[in-house]
């Protein structure tokens, strides 16, 4: 997936491609969940898509490296931490529901 | 790229798909959620790796960044009281949406900054263009309609020490507003396109944004709330996927569409759970501003296949039968249900007996004598009450006074007339007809908990539907 090999059209088609194949296995991957779990599934979610810490990441090397101005420097480092505060907060938070909800409940095996 | 960044995005979606898939069962959840914790961690490893280990002062900053934010994820989701944990899920989900719109809003500043950087390719130049504004307009209408959410979750917030109660406000004409805000984005994007670098547009998509999650979120009452946060969601993931979409990245656009793509299925479960549709929830205003139990309370219903997979699994079931049991007969299904999660969990299973359980002392035992249930499983409510902590599931079937904890209160028809402390139990499934009141005519507190599931039916069909679930997981 190198964008400099690629043609911009080819790597549009291949990440639309993406975009589009992750969209139907999300509506395939959540069936039938039991009251009881919808809010940890949708915190367990929503921190997946902290994911955005890649692209902040991403953003803030090119800005540091020099590649790019203050003002994207700071606003990358702002991402970084709001996109971590999202990531770290989401998982430590549904696990703690879900030890509350499986209480002394046989485990995972 | 070299290859074995594109592998280690791959194992990283790999593990988020099997962890959103564990997260819908009750018994494989807490490992899904360890899952997607190490996918992220994959993805961010990954992608530090990538960057190459100079020895500037870019890493201090990046790694004070990754530090700081985590401390304060943390903190928050130790201290937050188990109360407070939709409102925390609101917040995070707020910053994820507003995460993704700055990487965005980076991308699209430095070529305010540089116009030399700004891409000559038209097709480069565009798909950056309409993802940066799709992003921007997802991520900010994600932080504000999150962080409005939250504080309808919480029913009004705090300002100078005075309690202002958050507003529920939507007159008809709001919608068509709505709708023509999306339309001027629209056309704000498709102008930057040509102009990428013109800082007017670029604050126009932000600002019409912002007021968007706002008036999206303010006619929408506190009850529906869960349902709002839900689709908010799915909202910032798709702001993620189309961050990746600027950036180029493939594991963005993976996780952010999964997320997208569930969140949406999640939201529509909900919805149908709470017997509303989705277009209802969002542009009917109604459902009050939570006030609290001036309004007809209403109950989530679930079905037998959600109360199969809660039972997977149980170590201790506790039946609680009721004059509901008598009366449609259903004493021969519970035996059977008995029999099928003690062969295929090895679960305890007990009956809880009331003594004014149905209309006549001794009814339930008659009935389930006649099913052929062990006596020594019938126990008397004094000697089982102390055992339903230790219980995963109550099953109540037509039971309502006998399990009501208004009883506990000193006031009221029920006053002081000892019960089931079915309420104790991690879960409690109910079987019953509807919410209305039992036969002293006190509403039961029990159907509103958390942990309550309600199966609304009649007990012989509800439990055929039960046995049958299980028979099939």
């Amino acid at each position: 997936m190198n964008a400099e090999l690629l043609t911009p059209e080819l790597f549009l088609i291949g990440n639309i491609t993406l975009f589009m194949l992750a969209i139907f296995l999300g509506f395939e991957l959540i069936t039938k969940v039991p009251a009881t779990l919808h809010t940890p599934l949708m915190s367990g979610a929503n921190a997946i898509s902290g994911i955005s810490i890649i692209g902040a990441l991403l953003g803030a090397n090119v800005a540091y490296d020099g590649g790019a101005t203050a003002v994207s420097g700071i606003l990358a480092f702002v991402a970084v931490v709001l996109a971590m505060i999202n990531v770290v907060g989401g998982f430590a938070v549904t696990n703690r529901m879900l030890n509350m909800i499986a209480g002394k409940k046989r485990g995972g095996a | 790229m070299e290859d074995w960044i594109s592998l280690g995005y791959l194992l990283s979606a790999a593990l988020f798909i099997f962890g959103l898939k564990k997260l819908g069962h009750p018994r494989t959840a807490p490992f899904g959620n360890q899952l997607g914790a190490l996918g992220m961690l994959v993805a961010v490893v990954t992608t530090i790796l990538q960057m190459g280990l100079g020895d500037g002062i870019e890493w201090v900053l990046i790694g004070s960044g990754l530090v700081i934010g985590s401390l304060i994820g943390l903190w928050m989701a130790v201290r937050v009281e188990m109360t407070g944990m939709p409102e925390l899920v609101a917040l995070f989900n707020g910053f994820g949406g507003a995460a993704s719109a700055l990487v965005a809003l980076s991308e699209i500043w430095r070529f305010v900054e540089q116009p030399a950087d700004v891409p000559d390719q038209q097709l480069e130049l565009t798909v950056i263009m309409v993802a940066a504004g799709l992003s921007a307009l997802v991520g900010w209408m994600t932080l504000t309609g999150s962080i409005l959410a939250m504080f309808k979750l919480k029913g009004g917030v705090s300002i100078f020490g005075k309690w202002v109660k958050t507003p529920t406000w939507g007159p008809v004409w709001l919608n068509p507003l709505k709708i023509m805000m999306i339309i001027g984005v629209a056309v704000l994007i498709y102008l930057s396109i040509d102009e990428p670098t013109n800082t007017d547009y670029l604050w126009g998509i932000i600002g019409i944004s912002a007021v968007l999650g706002i008036v999206l979120v303010l006619p929408i009452g506190g009850a529906d709330m869960p349902v709002v946060v839900s689709l908010l969601n799915s909202l910032s993931g798709i702001a993620a996927a189309f961050t990746g979409f600027i950036i180029g990245n493939s594991v963005l656009i993976v996780a952010g569409s999964l997320v997208g793509a569930s969140g949406l299925i999640l939201t529509f479960i909900m919805c149908k759970a709470m017997n509303r549709t989705l277009p209802d929830v969002l542009f009917k205003s109604f459902g009050g501003s939570g006030e609290k139990e001036s309004l007809t309370r209403t109950k989530v219903g679930s079905d037998p296949d959600e109360v199969a997979m809660m039972i997977d699994g149980a170590q201790k079931v506790i039946i609680v039968p009721g004059y509901g049991m008598a009366v449609s007969q259903c004493q021969h299904q519970v035996k059977e249900f008995a029999d099928l999660i003690a062969e295929k969990y090895d679960t305890d299973v007990k009956y809880a007996i009331h003594p004014v359980a149905g209309r006549m002392p001794g009814h339930m035992n008659v009935l389930l004598a006649e099913a052929n249930v062990p006596y020594e499983q019938l126990i008397e409510m004094d000697e089982i009450n102390p055992e339903f902590p230790d219980c995963d599931v109550a099953l109540i079937i037509g039971a309502n006074d006998t399990t009501n904890p208004a009883a506990r209160s000193g006031e009221g028809p029920l006053a002081g007339m000892p019960i089931i402390d079915a309420d104790a139990a991690r879960t409690v499934v109910i079987i019953k007809r509807s919410l209305s009141v039992g036969y002293a005519g006190v509403d039961n507190d029990l159907f509103y908990m958390d942990k309550t599931m309600m199966l609304f039916g009649d007990g012989k069909a509800m439990m055929t539907g039960l046995n049958n679930a299980i028979k099939e997981s």
